[in-house]
């Protein structure tokens, strides 16, 4: 008894030397992963940061004009934006335009039509699009599918528009297989995998109760789809949209492969053109003197503030949809 | 009774027509899928030989292999992984398991999924004012920090899903027995999560072992052998990037070798990615 009283004192006192290292060592791990967790957020204002202090001179100089001006010449240092600009949206418009229908019409294959078994090696395959680096999309689009179109589908385009007011200048030739419309097919096989995959998951939110009401006063499974599935999910897949719209405006490899590289704007979608990323990738290493270098950086920097607007509104109604089914 | 059934009738078909539609796009999405990964085949083994990973990028004309290429990109990638995915787990650890509900994980959450799709090529510009313009010259180094830059957004965002998944139940019963937490996260709360930790690592693999933009003015290229990492080195995208850009008929031949390549890796690093995580889902 007495012992054990006199133990006491030493064993508590060793307990509160091992709590007190616990403590510590669970206050160093707490420490480094809270660290980690600002360090992400360091990422992002450090890109904004040096994307802002590397355009500065371009900015500086040119002010306003340089998202107005179409010109762009290295020779006498005169450089603006829009060229890039209208490139890099109207390439991505028609991304979208071609991918969105697509996609959802394999989302609706996949969660109403498919057979159960196929579900996953199907969706997988859609998936594996989206792991394909955009350079084998680049190296293909310019040896495949360029000269297919060049060969094949512009010249039949050409011929058939070309009577008519307004659409034979939208296809005005000649056909140089590159081009506005060959980069925008590209960039829908890109984004199809993610439009198709986020409306594929919001899809699956829609509460099963909805959809068996609506079979159970008869409706078809167009019908349950277009009035009952599509609404219910129309945020998720905006949300997808614009995530894809995102990827879309900044892919960069497989753009700069097959837009052909001109610095105008031209009417024509067979016409080559560029983009904001594309012309960075080709004339970064190659810009020489300071004010050519700095302009290319302020194209970066526009190119981040459009994506990062485009990408956080898609964020937030994903955000929003999940928060409705408590996922 | 007759407008009734016509009405049917049309009902039918309107969902025959749009379902149709459906099957086709899926059959689109699929094909396309085979067409690229067919040229791929077709045109990469042609060019496929024991040179290709033995022997130096060639001069125009000359014939040569992807050696130095090949061997910049596993190194710029294994540095990148060294060192962006202790912070990806990290950060994504105290998402899930020390700051679960706080602001600051919301925020994070929101920052992380952006930096995710960012445009690469951004990253790429963002290490070039970081590093390149500081040190005066493009180094394999600012290659591996771009790539780790890419690499943190992938693991944050696996890591903190996996752990999300493991049941409380679990962490209760070893803080219960008097662990501390940051034990109970490191023997019950990784253990559980592993594959999709390990998951993430190999997605995250695959997403930069065929990334170009950054690297285009980061690492730059280099035609000839290098280790040193203080000096531009080669890669394998940046090597298609400008084989399959110049006029020479070899160069072109390699470039589809290596496309091959790289397509072959990443393929096979997501479908042993989704493998793993596709087991623990059907438990």
């Amino acid at each position: 008894m007495s012992a054990v009283q006199e133990a006491l004192p030493a064993v508590r006192g060793s307990r509160d030397a091992i709590v007190r290292r616990f403590a510590l060592t669970d206050a160093i791990f707490h420490g480094m992963t809270r660290a980690a967790a600002i360090l992400v957020l360091v990422l992002l204002g450090g890109v904004a940061i040096s994307l802002f202090a590397g355009s500065w001179q371009a900015l500086s100089t040119f002010g306003f004009s340089f998202l107005t001006s179409e010109s762009w010449n290295p020779v006498t240092e005169k450089f603006g934006a829009l060229a890039p600009i209208y490139g890099t949206i109207v390439t991505s418009a028609i991304a979208i335009l071609i991918a969105v229908p697509l996609g959802i019409g394999i989302a609706i294959f996949l969660t109403e039509l498919c057979p159960r078994p196929l579900r996953r090696p199907i969706g997988m395959a859609v998936e594996l699009l989206a792991g394909i680096p955009s350079i084998i999309y680049g190296i293909w689009g310019l040896f495949v599918l360029a000269p297919f179109l060049q060969t094949t589908i512009q010249p039949f385009i050409i011929s058939v528009f070309h009577g008519i007011p307004g659409l034979n200048s939208l296809f005005a030739g000649p056909p140089y297989g590159i081009g506005l419309l060959t980069s925008s097919l590209i960039l829908a096989i890109m984004v199809l995998p993610f439009i198709t995959s986020i409306t594929k998951d919001v899809f699956d939110t829609v509460p099963p109760v909805l959809k068996e009401s609506a079979y159970g006063i008869g409706c078809t499974t167009w019908e349950v789809t277009r009035r009952v599935v599509i609404p219910y999910t129309r945020i998720g897949i905006m949300g997808g949209v614009m995530l894809g719209l995102g990827r879309a405006l900044g892919e960069t490899m497989a753009v700069t492969f097959v837009i052909g590289n001109a610095h105008r704007i031209s009417t024509s979608l067979f016409a080559p053109a560029t983009t904001i990323s594309a012309t960075i990738a080709n004339e970064f290493t190659e810009a020489v003197g300071d004010l050519y270098t700095s302009s290319l950086v302020a194209l970066g920097l526009i190119l981040f503030v459009i994506t990062f607007l485009i990408l956080a509104i898609a964020r937030y109604m994903l955000m929003r949809i999940d928060a409705r089914t408590g996922a | 009774m007759s407008t009734a059934s016509s009405l049917h009738s049309r009902r039918k078909s309107r969902n025959s027509v749009m379902m149709t539609l459906c099957v086709i796009a899926a059959g689109i999405g699929l094909a396309w899928l085979a067409l690229i990964l067919g040229a791929l085949v077709y045109k990469g083994t042609a060019g496929l030989s024991f040179d290709v990973f033995t022997q130096m990028t060639p001069p125009p004309g000359d014939a040569g292999g992807l050696l130095n290429a090949i061997y910049g990109s596993v190194v710029m990638t294994v540095i990148a992984v060294i060192v962006g995915t202790p912070i990806g787990v990290l950060a994504g650890t105290y998402m899930a398991e020390y700051g679960r509900f706080s602001k600051l994980t919301t925020v994070v959450r929101f920052i992380n999924d952006i930096l995710l799709s960012a445009p690469s090529i951004i990253i790429g510009l963002f290490v070039y004012e970081l590093m390149v313009r500081p040190m005066g010259h493009f180094s394999a180094i600012a290659g591996a920090v771009a790539l780790a830059i890419l690499v943190i957004p992938v693991v944050v965002r696996t890591t903190e899903d996996m752990l999300n998944l493991v049941p409380n139940a679990l962490r209760e019963a070893g803080t219960a027995i008097g662990a501390p937490r940051w034990v109970v996260i490191k023997s019950v709360a990784y253990r559980a999560a592993l594959s999709g930790i390990v998951t993430g690592i190999l997605l995250s693999i695959a997403r930069i072992s065929g990334e170009t933009a950054p690297l285009l003015f980061t690492a730059l290229n280099n035609q000839f052998w290098s280790s040193n990492l203080n000096a531009p080195m080669a890669s394998l995208p940046v090597t298609i990037f400008q084989f399959a850009l110049s006029p020479y008929e070899e160069w072109q031949q390699l470039a589809w070798t290596g496309a091959l390549i790289i397509t072959l890796t990443v393929l096979a690093l997501s479908i042993v990615a989704r493998s793993l995580t596709g087991r623990r889902e059907d438990k």
